[in-house]
């Protein structure tokens, strides 16, 4: 199948202001700017994919018997109460395990693919493609299909039900990702940076900790803060591998048994696993794209 | 002969590309990946021929294709395939329609459109079991959730959203959390799409549909069918959403593959059968993996003859 993605020029930095100058004269003014119609659609439909949200962050605040009067109040009396009791009941313990499992998740994630990325790119082996889609095929795997033997070999390791195992296995669902996430911030540094490196007599490792690394460093940022969501929303192989000794998502559970009477009581816990990823996601919208197609379109 | 992207820095003369010195900073990650995603699989096909159950008595032993038999005489894996297509495909579906939407009408500039494509995309970060256990309790129960008061403001019965219509229930919470994917991807697709292409489009005096029809849905074509088998991988692998609010039922009716496997090997602790739905699953979610990598292959292409 062949693809045709017309791609814009790039311009030089130097007549850059020209070019933009001359395109403007030829364009017309309202060009890239939406018309009002638009504009409020675009702000409607927004809105509408934000209000369960926004609904959560409304019944968070207030007191049971107002969540569950008949209409939605609006005018009420606010409480925080439930944010408060949103922290008992062996929540720190649940959510330190879920920080540990992402934040150690992540560095190896880290540590792992930027070598594999740099073999990928700048210094690439032989079929490198080849590689890089085997990595990409990894993801498309079903993970009901492997799961039985993971509960297996983690059963005969006795490491059912500790943070370990979430390590290991969330290292293998993020690695793919970020090998192809770094791989494409390493092919956006400019050729002749590496070679005017060398040519002052800068060995790889040199140039790849002094010059390349800050430059990519943005790219890495995103690359860990994009796993880390991952590894925090992540609830399969915690339900199925890890009881008490387990992430957030698996203490979230519990909250079934509690019924529609604690709607404000959810609303607040919910909010609150949910809030360091929904932040560190907003940081990140910008490589989201990147991450989510793998690096094929920026 | 397929060239994909072009390496940043030119080729240079010493080692030849194959040696190891090039490949040694690949191997851990590319050994750690196999280990971990291609060892399960090769066990998973070991597993599903043998009799395992962990309540029955004895150990396991060959089964041969008694599983596979077993698992294509079972009406309940039919009904999940059936389920997994029905969830998927019409999840799919409604989250390329909206996030096509939202991508055409978020794509220009207009006051506040970073705030609005922020507040659109957060459904995709929201920690999916909180998200599902709060959607129970405000939006779907009948007699305290919002889907409740939409229904009497438009003077319709109220609906018992999980045990009366628990299909559309899931596909609905599905389709909010994909659709800020579906949106980011075709956003960026419409990015690609060169200005002048359009501008002569409307020099041409065409009309806003036939800016679309013409120049906007030809290009975004290929973007479009990458964003559906994204999706359709992503959704099929549905798991949470479902443990969450119906518990896969009423009878098996919201029931997917994924769940049932869940069901199977955790609940019934039948890791021979199991195994052979994980093996079926693999198989369907490769016949929708292989055109997915070609239509990547072909964008990145693209992207490294820039």
């Amino acid at each position: 199948m062949t693809v045709t993605i017309p791609t814009p020029t790039r311009e030089t930095a130097a007549d850059a202001p020209r070019h933009r100058a001359a395109r403007r004269r030829r364009r017309r003014p309202d060009n890239d700017t939406a018309r009002w119609p638009v504009a409020v659609l675009g702000w409607l439909g927004s809105l509408l994919l934000f209000s369960p949200i926004a609904y959560m962050l409304l019944k968070s605040v207030q007191t049971e018997t107002d969540a569950a009067s008949p209409a939605p109040k609006l005018v009420f009396q606010p409480t925080l109460g439930h944010y408060r009791d949103a922290f008992g009941a062996g929540f720190w313990a649940y959510a330190g395990n879920s920080i540990a499992v992402a934040v150690v998740s992540t560095v190896l994630v880290l540590a792992l693919a930027l070598p594999a990325a740099y073999a990928l790119s700048v210094r690439p082996i032989r079929k490198s493609q080849d590689a890089l889609f085997f990595f990409i095929s990894t993801k498309m795997m079903p993970i009901a299909a492997g799961i039985i033997p993971v509960y297996v070999v983690a059963q005969h390791l006795h490491l059912l039900n500790t943070v370990t195992v979430l390590i290991i296995l969330h290292l293998g669902m993020n690695l793919p990702l970020a090998v192809w996430m770094i791989r494409s911030f390493l092919q956006e540094v400019p050729g002749e940076v590496l070679e005017a490196a060398a040519l002052d007599g800068a060995g790889r490792l040199r140039t790849m900790r002094s010059i390349v690394l800050p430059l990519i460093r943005p790219g890495l940022w995103s690359t860990a803060l994009l796993c880390c969501v991952f590894s925090w929303n992540e609830y399969f192989y915690a339900v199925n591998l890890t009881t008490t000794t387990s992430t957030l998502p698996v203490f979230m559970q519990k909250f079934l048994s509690f019924g529609e009477l604690y709607t404000a009581q959810v609303a607040a816990v919910a909010t609150v696993v949910s809030v360091p990823v929904v932040v560190l996601g907003w940081i990140c919208q910008r490589s989201l794209v990147r991450g989510l197609l793998f690096g094929a379109v920026k | 002969m397929t060239t994909l992207a072009q390496p940043a820095a030119p080729a240079k003369t010493g080692p030849r590309r194959g040696s190891w010195s090039r490949r040694a900073p690949l191997l851990p990650a590319l050994v750690i990946t196999l280990v971990l995603t291609q060892i399960p699989f090769v066990l998973t096909i070991w597993y599903s021929v043998q009799h395992w159950n962990l309540m029955a008595p004895g150990q396991k032993s060959f089964a041969g294709l008694a599983n596979y038999r077993a698992t294509f005489t079972d009406e309940t894996f039919w009904k999940a395939i059936k389920n997994t297509v029905i969830l998927t495909g019409a999840s799919t579906v409604a989250s390329i329609a909206v996030g096509l939407v939202l991508a055409l009408l978020l794509q220009k500039r207009f006051p506040g459109r970073g705030v609005a494509r922020t507040l659109a995309i957060t459904p995709f970060f929201v920690m999916p079991v909180a998200a599902a256990l709060f959607w129970r309790s405000a939006m779907f129960d009948p007699s305290f959730g919002l889907l409740g008061r939409l229904t009497d403001a438009v003077g319709m019965a109220r609906v018992n959203w999980l045990s009366d219509q628990s299909m559309l229930s899931i596909v609905l919470i599905t389709s909010w959390r994909w659709t800020p994917f579906a949106m980011l991807v075709l956003l960026a697709g419409l990015q690609a799409l060169p200005d002048e292409q359009l501008e002569a489009a409307r020099v041409d005096g065409a009309g806003w549909w036939w800016q679309f029809r013409g120049v906007i849905a030809p290009h975004l074509r290929p973007f479009l069918e990458l964003t559906a088998l994204l999706l359709s991988m992503n959704i099929i692998q549905t798991f949470g959403e479902i443990a969450l609010l119906t518990a896969g039922g009423p009878a098996y009716g919201t029931t997917n593959i994924t769940y049932y496997v869940h069901l199977r090997a955790f609940n019934s602790f039948d890791f021979g059968t199991a195994s052979a739905y994980g093996l079926v699953t693999l198989v369907l979610t490769i016949a929708l993996a292989m055109p997915a990598l070609r239509l990547l292959s072909g964008i990145f292409r693209q992207e490294g003859r820039r």
